[in-house]
């Protein structure tokens, strides 16, 4: 992997082994771009880590005002916690998905990227990745932590840690689709969220569901079952999605 | 009878089809409301339970599904816009989108109605409301998109994967809403019909969901001229102007 | 007929939601007839010396 700052036409390499067996390649294929595209996207965004303290940031303080404008009685904290917790890991999410695609999208990378031979499903994925990387893994490390401020139980933190670590990724998936269709288009983050939230319901239920359980003392297994569920399927199927509306606003 | 229906699969040569198409659902709209009403209003016996209140489920129950079923026709235009790349596909996707998003702010806000007098509150947190919520957030969401992208080509590509993604969502969504909305009431308060209903009740509401469904048809073809007019008109083909002009559409106000 | 509007005493509620709809679905019938009277107005103002055609009779 190439350690400067060269664009994607100049660190892409067309690979030259075009006489190896064709399955081989393609794996191959899939995995190179998955990684290309998932280092490559670290890389950059390690250059502004003020960037992603910021955003971290925005999670911690709008976890940490919300008390303000309710009680501070830990009746009342406990039970608004889990949804807190994970209402702002949904708008963290939502605030750093426009640079999934823009950066890439107005110097003209986007376009020599998919252009490439690499599989674009593969590269997005590993983009995505990057995403999660940056923002969903540091909100699930970061949120049992704030925990602590909602009278949660040791039990609830560790589900709340759990299902932010399985659903977070979802959201950067379901993300990067809204963050490809907007690309380009008028009405910048508002329009993503609009776009967006609703796909992520389905996850904010489970998820905050998942802790609620845990804190009333039942079994959240299958909570988690569904989340990891939903997030095998999210794997396999959205990149492609996303990739598709990548293609869609290249044309 | 023998038509060739691919004749009308261009945007210019269906635009007659779409011009009749309006008027006969529009007559039959107006038909199958007038006898839906009739029968919503005044034929149907007064519920026991609910009173007169539960008249409301004559237009609440057709405008809930409509919501539902137009997504679905739109989901289908938009894959057959993206399979065929066909520019009449994504008009039709495009000239359904309002009316759907009307009809579930119609469901919305008729439910909200119906609820007040019979169990207390104008929201309640049930899962068919809050899934019709969501499906409103993906409609207006599907029209954002389509006001925000400049080019109506790229618009009609966006618009059909965002609408197809949601059509996936659907089922998703409404199944997490039912999970979540059963853990939390318990016996469900659901906002379903009383279980025994009337033949006449049952056949007021088919009727009036007919009228929906020839509205519903009737406003999207008509919404689908204007469309097809507007982004023809601008084409670099010439062809496609003489063409419009040469059928005589436009030589007089519609 | 005073018996009829009252609708058993849940007038407001009847009524808000025929209301409703009956506003919503005119309101969106006038739009659409008016978008596509507009749309039709353009069209004619920008092709003013087309030949006219013989397909569809007289108008």
């Amino acid at each position: 992997m190439n350690d400067t700052d060269t664009p994607a036409l100049r660190s892409a390499p067309i690979d030259a082994r075009v006489d190896e067996d064709e399955t081989d390649d393609a794996m191959s294929s899939v995995l190179g771009a998955f990684a290309w595209g998932l280092a490559r996207d670290v890389r950059i965004a390690m250059r502004s880590k003020a960037d992603l303290g910021v955003q971290l940031l925005f999670y911690v303080l709008v976890v940490s005002l919300f008390p303000l404008s309710t009680s501070p009685s830990r009746d009342v904290l406990a039970m608004l916690g889990p949804g807190v917790l994970w209402t702002a890991a949904l708008l963290a999410s939502l605030l750093s998905l426009p640079r999934l695609f823009a950066g890439d999208f107005v110097d003209g990378t986007l376009e020599q990227i998919a252009l490439s031979p690499r599989p674009l499903p593969a590269l997005v994925l590993g983009k995505t990745a990057a995403h999660w990387l940056t923002t969903g893994l540091p909100v699930a490390v970061m949120a049992p932590l704030l925990g602590a401020q909602y009278a949660l139980d040791g039990r609830s933190l560790s589900m709340l840690a759990i299902a932010l670590l399985l659903g977070t990724p979802i959201l950067s998936l379901l993300g990067a689709i809204g963050a490809a269709l907007t690309l380009g288009a008028r009405g910048g983050g508002g329009l993503l969220a609009l776009l967006v939230l609703p796909l992520y319901a389905p996850v904010l239920i489970f998820g905050a569901g998942a802790v609620d359980a845990v804190g009333a003392g039942m079994s959240a297994s299958a909570n988690v079952a569904l989340l990891g569920a939903g997030l095998i399927i999210a794997v396999v199927a959205l990149p492609f999605a996303a990739a598709s509306a990548v293609r869609i606003a290249l044309d | 009878m023998l038509i060739n229906w691919y004749r009308f699969s261009s945007p210019v040569s269906f635009y007659p089809l779409a011009s009749i198409g309006a008027q006969v659902f529009g007559i039959f709209a107006a038909l199958l409301a007038g006898a839906g009403l009739f029968v919503a209003l005044y034929v149907a016996p007064t519920d026991a339970t609910q009173g007169d209140a539960y008249r409301i489920i004559y237009v609440h129950v057709p405008a809930a599904w409509m919501a539902m079923f137009i997504y679905l026709v739109m989901a289908g235009w938009s894959a057959a816009a993206l399979g065929f790349n066909a520019r009449l596909s994504a008009m039709m996707a495009q000239a359904l989108a309002p009316t759907g998003a009307i009809m579930a702010a119609l469901a919305l806000w008729t439910g909200a109605f119906w609820g007040r007098p019979t169990w207390g509150t104008y929201w309640a947190w049930d899962a068919r409301m809050t899934s019709t919520l969501i499906l409103l957030f993906l409609y207006l969401g599907v029209l954002a998109l389509r006001n925000a992208i400049e080019d109506p080509r790229r618009a009609d590509r966006a618009c059909a994967l965002l609408t197809l993604v949601g059509a996936v969502n659907v089922p998703i969504i409404y199944f997490s809403v039912q999970w979540w909305n059963t853990l939390h009431q318990g016996s469900s308060i659901s906002f379903t019909v009383a279980p025994k209903m009337a033949a006449t009740m049952v056949a007021g509401i088919l009727i009036m969901t007919a009228a929906a469904w020839c509205y519903t048809i009737a406003v999207a073809l008509a919404r689908v001229q204007a469309i097809i007019v507007e982004r023809e008109r601008g084409a670099t083909w010439l062809e496609s102007l003489i063409d419009l002009r040469q059928r005589g559409i436009g030589r007089s106000p519609a | 007929m005073s018996e009829f509007l009252a609708m058993g005493g849940y007038a407001w509620y009847v009524w808000m939601s025929y209301g409703a709809v009956a506003l919503a679905l005119i309101v969106e019938t006038v739009v659409v007839r008016a978008r596509r009277k507009r749309a039709l107005k353009e069209l004619r103002m920008m092709t003013p010396s087309t030949p006219v055609g013989r397909m569809r009779g007289a108008r």
